[in-house]
């Protein structure tokens, strides 16, 4: 598996094809779709991440030491936002998740295109998959 | 204010979008869509060209200097407030407070009116279709207070129940303050009914007029609200001022807002006095700036014949709402007959935010979310619309790309 800078790095190149917003916007909108749907026995107020526009439901298990995350939205284009940030961070041992820059999202032009409200959801929804993180680090330890 | 104005002459649009520069801007390459102006509206030239104005050819503080500038920014400042006088058809200028806005406008009230005569066990009267600055400033006085606040309800198209509010007003009922225009459901209240009811009373009205100053001519004295508040950015002006229309009685009684340079008379260690009204709520360097160009958005409306532009918005809004209604993915929310030109809608199984960004990609530029009044969204069980406004300056064409791009954004979000 490649680590978080080389997947980061592939997203980043996947988007450099793009040249409109639009095109990145239809590029999310289809990954948001294609990302499968979290069982409704998940989606309770304890998983829940409340935006203004929209919410998130965000599920993190372990095995083997490693960090899996499964998550879904009432927006499909946070479901695509958070398509890629599985890539990115799922599958991933807690040191990995917890020093990830994501550079990524500036570098796909992503956060421009982002109200206020917005962003903070998206950095909700980061600093809880790095929360999970600091979590097991802590039960390991 | 009235909707129903009406005018024998048709709307010139293409003559009055060429004032508005910014109409020809083009977000990705795309001609722009202007349909958010219940957030802010845009602002004609000789309102921009004020600015620029102001600060390369007398900018200088005012009321303060003895020198050629400060004369002539303080005279042109000065002007506004009578501007704004006759514009809302006050008694008198002195009835006129220069605040940053509606919210300021508000808060101002609460806090003063507001502390002044609301004590424990007392009631405030808002309605259930509020902005949040019509509902925060009155909780923060009633958690300070011990007082309570109280609702109007609506009915399902988005229509407040007169007869609830009659059964609301008592003696405890110290203010009642209503929104004009809801921003997020469109509806024009019968604000003068409410007024007549509380003053029947006694109770004073503060009517927040943040999206009716744009949409139909306002007179406060033909409405006999107590308290009207208003922006400048809805109705052409810049961002940052707006004003506070208070009956010159209830101002003098009230205590000052906030403390600082120009509210006083004179100021010792041990005592100070207060200015007379309206300079009593405007402590510090007034906005000087933009208030002048608040003055030219005023002198452009009074340019404009403002029966027709009105006209103009309702056929828009009709226009719209009839092929939006054919969507069958399209559910209105706010339907009353009588409504400004605002479209709420919320599209079957697609969140608003991701349509307004498919819109937003075509240069359509809508609101989505809860237009920050969140319990009006919890009383139709829905997270949030997506929201259409429109400005005299809007065209019929504009509204026929927006269904097209509607309808293509319901079959790509939802295939």
């Amino acid at each position: 598996m490649m680590d978080i800078a080389a997947t980061e790095q592939e997203i980043i190149d996947d988007f450099a094809l793009f040249e409109e917003w639009e095109e990145k916007y239809q590029y999310i909108i289809e990954l948001g779709q294609k990302l499968p749907k979290l069982d409704e026995k998940y989606k309770i107020e304890e998983n829940k991440i409340k935006g203004c526009q929209s919410s998130v439901w965000l599920v993190a298990s372990e095995k083997d030491g490693l960090i899996y995350f499964d998550a879904d939205s009432d927006s499909t284009f946070v479901k695509g936002e958070i398509a890629l940030l599985i890539n990115v961070l799922s599958k991933r041992a807690p040191d990995q998740i917890i020093s990830a820059e994501l550079n990524f999202i500036d570098a796909i032009g992503l956060r421009q295109h982002m109200a206020q409200t917005r962003a903070n959801g998206l950095a909700s929804m980061i600093k809880q998959m790095k929360l999970y993180a600091v979590g097991l680090q802590h039960k390991n330890a | 204010m009235s909707i129903t104005e009406t005018s024998t002459r048709k709307f010139d649009v293409a003559s009055v979008r060429i004032d508005f520069p910014i109409l020809n801007e083009k977000p990705y390459g795309k001609s722009l869509i202007y349909f958010d102006n219940a957030a802010t509206s845009q602002k004609p030239k000789v309102v921009i060209d004020s600015l620029v104005n102001y600060y390369s050819k007398y900018n200088a503080n005012v009321h303060r200097g003895v020198h050629y500038l400060s004369q002539k920014a303080s005279d042109a400042f000065d002007e506004v407030r009578f501007k704004v006088k006759v514009f809302l058809n006050a008694s008198s200028e002195r009835e006129i407070i220069f605040t940053r806005g509606t919210t300021e406008s508000i808060n101002l009230v609460a806090s003063t009116y507001g502390r002044a005569n609301v004590n424990r066990g007392d009631e405030v009267i808002v309605s259930a279709m509020e902005h949040h600055s019509n509902i925060v400033p009155w909780q923060l006085l009633c958690i300070e207070k011990g007082a309570i606040l109280r609702v109007i309800p609506m009915n399902d198209k988005g229509e407040l129940l007169l007869d609830e509010f009659a059964k609301l007003l008592s003696d405890k009922t110290k203010i009642v303050s209503v929104v004009h225009t809801s921003n997020s459901l469109g509806t024009v209240n019968p604000i003068k009914e409410i007024i007549s009811l509380a003053h029947a009373k006694n109770i004073p009205v503060l009517v927040d007029g943040a999206q009716a100053v744009a949409h139909g001519s306002v007179d406060v004295q033909d409405l006999d609200c107590d308290f009207f508040a208003f922006s400048g950015h809805k109705m052409l002006g810049p961002t940052g001022i707006g004003g506070l229309y208070g009956k010159l009685e209830l101002l003098e009684n009230m205590p000052p807002y906030q403390g600082g340079g120009e509210m006083i008379r004179s100021v010792s260690f041990e005592r100070t006095t207060y200015n007379d009204v309206p300079y009593k709520f405007e402590a510090g360097t007034p906005n000087i700036a933009d208030t002048i160009a608040l003055g030219y958005a005023i002198d452009y409306w009074n340019t404009m014949d403002r029966g027709a532009a009105v006209q103009h918005e309702q056929e828009l809004l009709k226009y719209c709402t009839d092929q939006l209604a054919a969507v069958p993915a399209v559910r209105l929310i706010g339907t009353s007959e009588n409504k400004a030109s605002v479209i709420s809608f919320v599209l079957d199984g697609i969140n608003a935010m991701d349509a307004g960004m498919y819109l937003d990609t075509k240069g359509i530029a809508v609101r989505t979310g809860q237009h920050c009044t969140e319990p009006v969204m919890t009383r139709f069980g829905i997270p949030g619309t997506l929201r259409a406004s429109f400005m005299f300056y809007n065209t019929f064409e504009e509204i026929d790309s927006f269904i097209q791009h509607t309808k293509n954004a319901v079959s790509f979000l939802n295939p």
